[in-house]
């Protein structure tokens, strides 16, 4: 019992309040530098690409072997591959049959008027897989396996089996995220294909659950759309490369003021069996300056 | 530390997990939140200080991959769902599993009633008996019936830890 006893020396720690107070600071200033700039965190993307990705990348691919093993073992296998083909085969005719539709449309009225050039034909594109989903139930983004690495951009279009899925949203080194069509948050502009009506296609994560995405502002009067009519991605969106399918329309309804109609798409894609997508590799942005 | 190591480890195991299998697990498009489970679990089980800095690297995780284009969103509710969890701590006994699922139940509720009301009611979305019912209720329900089989895992990791912690320190410290 000497009174000489070291005392240690207490380690330093903050007290709790003030450590939510901190990072309820870090969080809001954080908020701020993002919104109201257009700063985008680079190097905390290809940490967290570097970090996670793999690991996702690894793990979906496990999924995807044994979900495939699965289905081989429920099925017949040569009934799955006849499958796959028709599936590919419907893929290329829809995208064939909207190209073929869409340069009548263009031969029709643009080229004859203005004689422009096939400015959008035969896009570059590279395909990618999904390797994981939105964390949340909010919102139905997910994240694909290239990045800036091989070549992609932000904003560049993504499509499936010959419909727009959606735009990259978030880049690093070897993912992006691409928002789909069909989230809550997503507006396209586009366009009825037969009568060249404008109309904004959002998405709604009511109308999802029955897989259809809303559209609105529709100024329809000469009362020319029909059900069944296709909806491209309009030549006015300044993020959507023009005449992309995104699907057909299901409904139309005559809205209050009776100006403007909304109603439903059944879109091209099935988003929830979304597992490769293409990456058209040329932003509106460049295309227009070209 | 060596508790810091398995923290990271449920963290980065829970988000993988939750962005990849769970996705395909779900059921009608709806899947649990398991960072929701690791951050109440933390904060219930040690202390406020780690419910909130396990709170906030969950949220800052979701917030890189996932955020709407802001960053620091969902790490400042994951962090104050961290912080209140961690305000249970004195009551929390390890054997009891009431407390546990109760916390997580009402964290996963405050956390999708937040973001309903921060990222759909403010754009005008009124029908919120609609997003009750497809939206909040499924998660609560579906992240319930995880947590029976995930906390118990983050409950023996961390047990071993701390009898592991205590056995090296016990001489140091007072009695």
């Amino acid at each position: 019992m000497s009174p000489v006893v070291k005392r240690k020396r207490k380690k330093f720690s903050i007290p709790s309040k003030y450590l939510l107070l901190i990072l309820t600071g870090v969080c809001v200033s954080l908020m701020a530098i993002t919104f109201f700039t257009e700063y985008s965190p680079a190097t905390i993307n290809r940490l967290a690409g570097y970090i996670i990705v793999p690991f996702q990348e690894g793990v979906s691919r496990v999924g995807t072997w044994i979900s495939i093993r699965v289905d081989e073992l429920g099925e017949l296998r040569i009934v799955l591959q006849e499958n796959q083909e028709l599936k590919q085969q419907i893929a290329d005719l829809t995208v064939e049959n909207t190209q073929l539709q869409q340069d009548k449309y263009e031969l029709n009225n643009l080229r004859e008027l203005y004689q422009l050039d096939t400015q959008y034909s035969g896009y570059d594109k590279v395909g990618a897989r999904v390797i994981a989903r939105d964390s949340g139930n909010w919102f139905h983004a997910f994240t694909i396996d290239k990045g800036t690495d091989d070549g992609l951009t932000l904003d560049m279009n993504v499509i499936a089996g010959g419909g727009l899925v959606g735009r990259i949203v978030d880049i690093g080194p070897n993912w992006a995220k691409v928002n789909a069509v069909i989230n809550d948050d997503s507006n396209v502009s586009g366009m009825v294909l037969a009568s060249s009506d404008i109309l904004m296609v959002t998405g709604s994560l009511e109308l999802m659950q029955d897989g259809v995405i809303g559209f609105e502002q529709l100024i329809d009067s000469k009362e020319q759309v029909e059900l069944g009519d296709k909806v491209v991605t309009s030549n006015i969106s300044d993020k959507y490369l023009p005449s992309i399918l995104i699907g057909y329309i299901s409904e139309i309804n005559q809205d209050a003021n009776n100006i403007t109609k909304s109603g439903t798409i059944t879109p091209a894609v099935d988003f929830e069996h979304i597992e490769e997508v293409l990456v058209i590799l040329k932003t509106k942005q460049q295309v227009g300056k070209e | 530390m060596k508790r810091n190591i398995i923290l990271f480890f449920v963290i980065f195991v829970s988000f993988i997990l939750q962005t990849t299998v769970f996705q395909t697990l779900s059921f009608g498009g709806i899947s649990p939140n398991l960072l929701i489970i690791v951050t109440a679990s933390y904060g219930f089980m040690f202390d406020k200080k780690y419910g909130m800095a396990v709170g906030f690297i969950c949220g800052f995780l979701m917030d890189i991959f996932y955020g709407n284009g802001v960053l620091g969103f969902y790490a400042l509710i994951y962090l104050y769902i961290g912080a209140a969890n961690g305000a249970f701590h004195q009551i929390f006994y390890q054997d009891d599993i009431k407390l546990p699922l109760a916390l997580i139940t009402a964290s996963d509720f405050v956390y999708s009633f937040v973001c309903y009301v921060l990222l759909f009611l403010l754009r005008g979305r009124f029908s919120i008996g609609y997003y009750f019912r497809s939206v909040i209720l499924p998660e609560i329900v579906y992240t319930i019936l995880v947590t029976v089989f995930l906390y118990p895992c983050i409950l023996f990791l961390n047990r071993n830890v701390e009898d592991i912690e205590r056995g090296d320190n016990s001489i140091g410290k007072k009695i």
